[in-house]
Formats: structure tokens, C-alpha cells, sequence
């Protein structure tokens, strides 16, 4: 049985280590609701993009004119995975499950007989894809000063991979992420953005627009903006599960480091006790002697 | 008269959201004006001044490029960059003219043999520095 000192000092780390834990549960509640916000904000531009380009991308995309970005370089032999996680850990599964999806994605690319390439937003993913896919990875964007994702931030990521595209380096590129749900779900997801893919609204009503300049030229420089727009709402899905798994993970610890708590706290009333109980017996196994 | 629905969105948030009756759309062929029953038209925007006329008075925002949707009951502009005019300061416009002139300078280095990206450079920049000249802020070099 340990001694009672050493209980004692396991009991007062725990508590401790329950203080963190429970600190940071309520500084991610707090980030996820402006989290949330952001990508709240954030819906309505998309959304409406999605559809005009829905729109445009109906009317064009058949053409043999349409721009790369749009009707794809005509081979899917290389393919870029563009994996966006979190700076920091402590959030649960969160860059685990990400990271894995990615995983899982390019084992069958590569069985497919496929080249693949990395390319990594977040330091978590990088760590992770190293590990296994090392002589795959590409290029990472480093996120760890930006402390609110600003659309400026997508303009970066979405440039670079543009660039990349524009060299011919890759044909198709995946980005991965998780979509938020909500507190206690988050879906990893995968989500082609080159060749762009728009779903068109169900209710999408089909009206006749007049296109200024020409629906070409309006996808050629709407298309790179698409790009970035789908980054930044993946950032900000991402920023919002990142907080809502962190949340649930450190509620989780915060109840754990609560039962062990409980067990010491009875282990070391019951030593404590014991101890007593055998100074008495050797009081009056003392005395009897006499 | 009729009024139409006019939403300023950009990717960070939701700027206006207003019953107006004329809309002026610094196109990229050109400025036009919005009002109700428009031929439904899609257009790009150039860097430039958008003016909504509303019952309270009109608003100014100054968007750096994006496009808008125009239909005979609404205009949505989507601008990548917006602005409402009280909140553009010469501090902002000489940042976002360093970034044009920027662009302006890698584009041509990137592109010494092609003159499309470069001209398209240089007319962000020229729109940039126009926007100086309608709102009196100075352009300083």
C-alpha cells in the first residue's frame, strides 16, 4: 500500500492537472462560439458563390474552352492532398482523424498506381504525414501566429497551390478537413477543389443572366477565387471542430481527473485509517502487556 | 417607385443588408447603375466606390474586386474586400496600394514575356490609385 504522503502528493497533482483540464475546456467554449460566428458569417458569401458559379459552370463547363481549374488537365495521374489541421494538440481525435482519412486516401491513390503529393496546412497534419507518407510531402503553411483565420490567410494558402497548378505539379487536389457538426461531431472530410466541382441547388431557378464581360472570362477569374473560397470555409470549419473536439476531450479529462480524484481520496482516507487502527491495537496490545 | 434588396457580402461577414432604390456598380467594364427590375446580369467588379441609395441617405463602401449579381428584385454584391467608406482610412488605402504595387512588380518579373497578367496588374494598381482620386485620398508614391 503506498504511504499516505505519496497520496497525498497524487491526489494534489491531479487537482491540478483537473484545474488545467477545466481551464481549458472553458477558454475553447469561449473560441468556439467566435469560431462558430466566423463561420457563420462566412455562409452567405459562400453559399451564393456556390451558386453563381453553379450557374456558370452549367453554361461553360461542357465547352472545350473551359479554363484547366474547371474541366481538369484532362489526367488525374498526380494527385495533391492538401491536408489542414490544427497547430495545436489536445483536442481529441481531431488531427488524428484527419490525418488517418488522409492517410487512408493516399494508400489507395498510390495502390491505383497514382503519384501522390502532400502538401500540409497545420503543424499536427505535417507531423502525422511525415511520419508515414514522408517522401510524399510537398510544402507546408505554417498557421501557428495567425490567431483569428482571415480570409487573407485562404489568399495565401489557395495562391501557393495555384501556383503549383499553373506548373503543372498536380492534376487533382483534395483538401481535408473537418466539417463541424456539432460540439460532441466532427466529420473528417475530403473535398475536391481542383477540377472545381459545384453542386447545383436543388431549387436553383434558371434564370437568364447577362454576363459582363464575357461568362468566360468571368469563370477564368472567378475560378481562383473559388479556390480560395473553399479553403477558408474548410479553415473555418476546421478552427470550429478544432475547438468543439477540444471541448469535448478536456470535458472528458476534466471528468476523469474528477473520479481519480474520488478513488485516492477514499484510498487514502482508508490508509489513513488503517494507520490509526494500528497505533491503537499496538496502545493497548501495549497497555495488556503491562 | 419600386426598391430592390441589396446584400454586401464578403467572405469575413455580412456588411449591409438594405432595401435600396439604385445601386452604382463600379463594374470591370464600367460603372452602372442598379435599380429595380434590371435585366438579370451577372458582372466582375474593378477596385472602386459602390454607392447605395437607400430611404435614410446613401452609402459608400469601397470593394477591392469581387463580383455582383444583379436580378430585377435584388443586387448581391460579393466582394472579396469591403469597406463602408467611414472605415476607409489612408491607412488602408496605402496598404492595399503597397499590395497592388507589389503585384504589379512580381507580375512583371513572373511574366517579362506576356503582357495579360501584367496589364491586368497594372489596371488593379490604376483602379487603386483612382479610388484615391474619388474619395480624396492621396496616392502618395
Amino acid at each position: 500500500m503506498p504511504n499516505l504522503k505519496d497520496l497525498k502528493n497524487r491526489i494534489a497533482s491531479v487537482k491540478s492537472t483537473r484545474k488545467i483540464t477545466k481551464a481549458m475546456q472553458m477558454v475553447a467554449a469561449a473560441k468556439l462560439r467566435r469560431a462558430q460566428d466566423a463561420a457563420e458569417a462566412s455562409r452567405p458569401y459562400t453559399e451564393r458563390f456556390n451558386a453563381v458559379m453553379a450557374g456558370l459552370a452549367a453554361s461553360v463547363g461542357g465547352s472545350d474552352s473551359a479554363p484547366k481549374l474547371l474541366s481538369g488537365t484532362g489526367s488525374d495521374q498526380v494527385q495533391l492532398l492538401i491536408v489542414m489541421t490544427a497547430e495545436r494538440g489536445l483536442c481529441g481525435g481531431f488531427n488524428g482523424n484527419i490525418a488517418k482519412l488522409a492517410k487512408i486516401h493516399a494508400q489507395k491513390l498510390l495502390a491505383a498506381g497514382k503519384t501522390v503529393k502532400v502538401f500540409t496546412v497545420g503543424k499536427k497534419g505535417r507531423d502525422a504525414i511525415k511520419r508515414d507518407l514522408a517522401s510524399h510531402f510537398i510544402g507546408h503553411v505554417d498557421m501557428t501566429d495567425v490567431k483569428r483565420v482571415g480570409y487573407a490567410n485562404a489568399q495565401g494558402i489557395a495562391k501557393d497551390v495555384l501556383g503549383r497548378f499553373d506548373a503543372g505539379e498536380f492534376d487533382v487536389a483534395t483538401i481535408f478537413f473537418s466539417r463541424f457538426e456539432n460540439v460532441v461531431t466532427q466529420h473528417p472530410t475530403a473535398q475536391q477543389i481542383i477540377p472545381a466541382k459545384f453542386k447545383m441547388a436543388d431549387d436553383a431557378e434558371a434564370t437568364l443572366y447577362d454576363y459582363e464581360p464575357g461568362e468566360e472570362e468571368i469563370l477564368a477569374d472567378l475560378l481562383p477565387r473559388g479556390v480560395a473560397t473553399a479553403m477558408f470555409s474548410a479553415l473555418l470549419e476546421n478552427a470550429a471542430s478544432e475547438q468543439g473536439a477540444r471541448m469535448s476531450a478536456m470535458d472528458n479529462a476534466t471528468r476523469n481527473a474528477g473520479d481519480m480524484i474520488d478513488k485516492l481520496t477514499i484510498e487514502y482516507n482508508r490508509s489513513r485509517q488503517a494507520v490509526i487502527t494500528n497505533e491503537l491495537i499496538e496502545i493497548i496490545s501495549g497497555a495488556e502487556a503491562l | 417607385m419600386a426598391n430592390l434588396q441589396f446584400d454586401l457580402v464578403s467572405p469575413e461577414r455580412r456588411l449591409a443588408s438594405v432595401e435600396a432604390s439604385q445601386v452604382q456598380i463600379p463594374g470591370a467594364d464600367g460603372d452602372m447603375t442598379a435599380m429595380a427590375d434590371h435585366a438579370p446580369t451577372i458582372t466582375t467588379l474593378r477596385p472602386g466606390v459602390l454607392r447605395v441609395v437607400h430611404g435614410g441617405g446613401t452609402d459608400e463602401y469601397i470593394v477591392s474586386g469581387g463580383f455582383a449579381e444583379i436580378t430585377a428584385t435584388g443586387v448581391s454584391v460579393l466582394a472579396e474586400q469591403a469597406l463602408p467608406r467611414s472605415e476607409f482610412t489612408q491607412e488602408v488605402y496605402s496598404r492595399m496600394l503597397a499590395a497592388a504595387r507589389e503585384a504589379h512588380g512580381q507580375a512583371k518579373e513572373v511574366f517579362k514575356n506576356e503582357h495579360g497578367p501584367v496589364d491586368d496588374a497594372a489596371k488593379l494598381l490604376a483602379d487603386m490609385v483612382a479610388i484615391g482620386g474619388h474619395i480624396g485620398l492621396t496616392a502618395n508614391d
